[in-house]
């Protein structure tokens, strides 16, 4: 952890900086042109599946949420530069203290709307004046 | 062209607003006078407005506070004179402005007073304690600040133009949506709160940043002192919660201005997924809050009982597993919504759980208190008052953790003194700690005892007689937000919480008079050797107030309580370590840009509640250009000169060596 800090500090990068010379897939104009390419090829197949009969009806709204998990996907790999790098370690544990709160607050509010609505009357009932005696 | 906006929003018929308003306007053209006849102006913008130094932001934080603390506290003062002549009479308040006042009190307390302390103290210690020379991204931080200074003018210009929201703190639809609150009121609301929450995210990200990346050599994870570590608990919270608030106001926006039905009560709209998401938000929210307060009192009493913090290591524990656990109970806040056994009983445990964490500390604080040598300066009284008080204010949040205890108290006086108790006891408290304990680290003398002293226990005794009668008129039945009442048995119990609210005051004046008398005693308060308390972490090693570089050599941490094993080392070996060798350092240039930005924020969000749409695109490309001309700056840096640096840090060791020599400090 200090050691690479230290480096930090001899090679002046400011946090969040790139270093020069970054290479893979994720690094570089490739990287971005690629990510560009995937991310409007996964929006187009979303319009796609939506506006077209290629998929089961009841599946598309399983698609769409395949296709939306796959951008944040390309997003966070090719924009954000999250990947398994030997200095990555404070973005990775980021994203995952990320991913844990948003799990837990949609699978929370899932469950407590479902329970309101659970002990709720449904609104058709409730206005439905043969059980209003 | 001027949208919803006319003459008949100066409120020239209500007596009360008008003259405050024109008070208000009177004291800020006397000051703008004062700074142009004397000559300030110059200085106060090259120093301070322009200013990207973590320090003076964190002034600059503070002094919002306590200026919006006074704002608040007159909200809270009327409101208690108000209940406690309102005995089946109309009081002085009419409700439309009575409902103003409790929504302004509450909103004002949370986002202008006690975060801008909150943030305060993080900006302007953590860099100094973490050894940084400043926080990762300075011109942010100016941004952030001014922001949240923007929220703040446009909460106020609703007092003069326009109205406040009538709809609470949290402004819960339906009554909140068009169709209920169809004036300005809770536009003003969600634009000022839309507009600090950005400044309030982004300083968030900033000292996350800082933290993680910026640590001096050797300052492992594990060597950080407490507050540091409590810092970066509540700025991971920032960065996870307010994204949800900025998401939930905006879906009310788009319902206030565009006809959606997120909330609405008809077309599928659904109040209470609000009600949800604005908890997931605001139950971090208080730990926001209160865990950096924890970290100033682990400072405060390990610094003056003269030992070092007893359990460090479940010190850090308790506080991520409480960053963790706060977003696991927001339930608790809606038990009475409707959801069934299931989910009331999970939340409820949770809730429970998160108490122990919290127990844990006390006891760690209890336990480096015993066998100490404390000395009883003001910062401790705040902190041995914090530990009284806020522990009356767990026990009873412990009770209403209940479900089946809560329904009977829900929404009634026990719930506000409850969380008047632990906000009081716990935030309030520790900001004035950590504001007598590190002001003469800022300024370079100390805060005058005896006033310290008054105020303190103005404040303590304050907070009780105010609250204590609350908790017992929430058991009688009294809800909260009455304008008026009919119950004879109320009576009493309201006139004593009105007195206690009159001592509180007598402790602001208390804190103000202390400021006035220090500022002129400054040479006899003096703090001349950088090391007032005998302390044990790295702000402590430099001057006071530090050079705008903080260190002039990077500390290199060997242990926890970094420089408690400096300063040992130099008593044993009867002189400083060997002197080092100075460098150049670079220091980021001041720039305005965090005002202009402020300034265009301030214009679009006028604009967008009163429905001026020239001036919100006016407004949008003024801060856009802003950014372009930041985002193409030539020199964001300019060198200090190896000897400058190198004259000021001999001028530190000189005086340092002195005390050395003489044995031991203070």
């Amino acid at each position: 952890m200090s050691t690479q800090h230290e480096a930090d500090w001899q090679g002046e990068l400011a946090p969040g900086d790139e270093r020069q010379g970054d290479s893979g897939a994720s690094g570089g104009v490739r990287g971005y042109l690629l990510a560009l390419a995937l991310s409007v090829l996964l929006t187009a197949a979303s319009f796609a599946v939506v506006g077209t009969k290629l998929l089961w009806a009841p599946g598309i709204p399983v698609a769409l949420a395949v296709f939306a998990v796959a951008q944040m996907g390309v997003h966070l790999v090719f924009f954000l530069h999250i990947n398994s790098g030997p200095d990555n370690t404070n973005n990775i544990l980021a994203l995952a203290f990320g991913i844990l709160i948003v799990s837990i607050i949609i699978s929370g509010s899932l469950w407590i709307m479902f329970h309101l609505n659970h002990n709720m009357m449904p609104m058709n009932k409730l206005t439905d004046l043969h059980l209003q005696h | 062209m001027f949208g919803k906006l006319s003459w008949s929003a100066i409120p020239l018929h209500e007596p009360i607003p008008l003259i405050t308003c024109m008070v208000i306007v009177a004291i800020i053209f006397g000051t703008l006078l004062l700074v142009l006849l004397k000559g300030w102006a110059p200085y106060l913008w090259k120093e301070w407005i322009t200013s990207v130094d973590h320090k003076r932001v964190g002034v600059m934080y503070f002094l919002l506070g306590f200026i919006m603390l006074l704002r608040g506290f007159s909200d809270a003062i009327m409101m208690r004179s108000q209940l406690a002549v309102a005995y089946n009479a109309p009081g002085y308040l009419p409700p439309d402005h009575y409902d103003q006042i409790f929504s302004a009190h509450g909103t004002i307390m949370i986002f202008f007073v006690a975060m801008p302390f909150v943030i305060g103290l993080m900006n302007f210690v953590v860099p100094l304690q973490i050894g940084s020379r400043d926080v990762a991204f300075p011109t942010l931080n100016s941004v952030s600040l001014w922001l949240t200074a923007s929220g703040v003018l446009l909460v106020n210009l609703s007092l003069g133009i326009g109205e406040f929201s009538r709809a609470g703190w949290l402004a819960y639809p339906p009554l909140s949506e068009l169709s209920f609150s169809p004036g300005v009121g809770v536009d003003y609301y969600l634009w000022s709160l839309q507009i600090s929450g950005i400044g309030t995210l982004l300083s968030g990200v900033n000292l996350v940043t800082t933290i993680l990346k910026l640590r001096a050599p050797g300052m492992a994870l594990s060597r950080m002192p407490v507050f540091s570590w409590t810092a970066l608990a509540s700025n991971l919270l920032i960065v996870a919660a307010f994204p949800i608030l900025t998401a939930t106001f905006a879906m009310l926006l788009l319902d206030r201005y565009l006809d959606f039905h997120f909330f609405t009560n008809e077309l599928g709209g659904n109040p209470m997924m609000y009600i949800n998401l604005i908890w997931a938000w605001g139950h971090p929210e208080v730990y926001i809050l209160i865990l950096p307060c924890f970290g100033v009192f682990s400072e405060v009493i390990s610094t003056f009982s003269s030992k070092p913090l007893f359990g460090y290591r479940s010190m850090v524990m308790a506080t991520m597993v409480i960053c963790v656990l706060s977003f696991m109970v927001w339930l608790h806040h809606f038990f009475t919504m409707g959801a069934g056994a299931d989910v009331n009983g999970f939340f409820g445990i949770m809730t429970m759980i998160i108490a122990v964490p919290t127990g844990v500390k006390v006891f760690n604080w209890l336990f480096t208190m015993y066998g100490g040598r404390i000395r009883f300066t003001t910062p401790i009284l705040w902190a041995v008052g914090f530990m009284v008080t806020f522990v009356i204010g767990g026990i009873t949040g412990v009770l209403m953790a209940v479900p089946p205890a809560d329904f009977i108290l829900h929404n009634s006086l026990f719930l506000i003194a409850h969380f008047h108790n632990v906000i009081i006891g716990g935030v309030v408290f520790g900001a004035f700690a950590g504001y007598t304990y590190w002001f003469p680290k800022v300024f370079g003398f100390k805060l005058h005892e005896g006033w310290g002293k008054a105020a303190f226990w103005f404040w303590f005794f304050g907070f009780y007689v105010a609250f204590m009668p609350l908790y017992v008129l929430g058991g009688m039945g009294m809800t909260r937000r009455m304008q008026h009442y009919d119950v004879a048995a109320w009576k009493p119990y309201l006139v004593v919480a009105a007195l206690g609210a009159v001592l509180i005051l007598c402790g602001i004046v208390c804190h103000i008079a202390q400021l006035v008398v220090s500022i002129r005693s400054r040479h006899r308060l003096a703090d001349l050797t950088g090391d007032p308390w005998d302390g044990r972490t790295l702000e402590w090693i430099t001057t006071s107030p530090p050079p705008v570089f903080n260190f002039a050599v990077l500390p290199n941490v060997k242990g926890e309580e970094a420089y408690w094993g400096m300063k040992q080392k130099a008593l044993a070996a009867g002189q400083l370590a060997e002197e080092p060798i100075y460098e150049d350092i670079e220091v980021p240039r001041n720039t305005p840009t965090g005002f202009v930005t402020a300034f265009f924020s301030t214009i679009t969000g006028f604009a967008l509640i009163w429905h001026i749409w020239w001036l919100v695109c006016l407004g949008l490309l003024g801060a856009f250009l802003t950014f372009v001309r930041f985002a193409w700056r030539n020199e964001d840096e300019y060198r200090i000169p190896a000897s400058e640096v190198a004259r000021l840090d001999r001028e530190r060791r000189r005086t340092r060596s002195a005390v050395i020599a003489s044995g031991s400090i203070e």
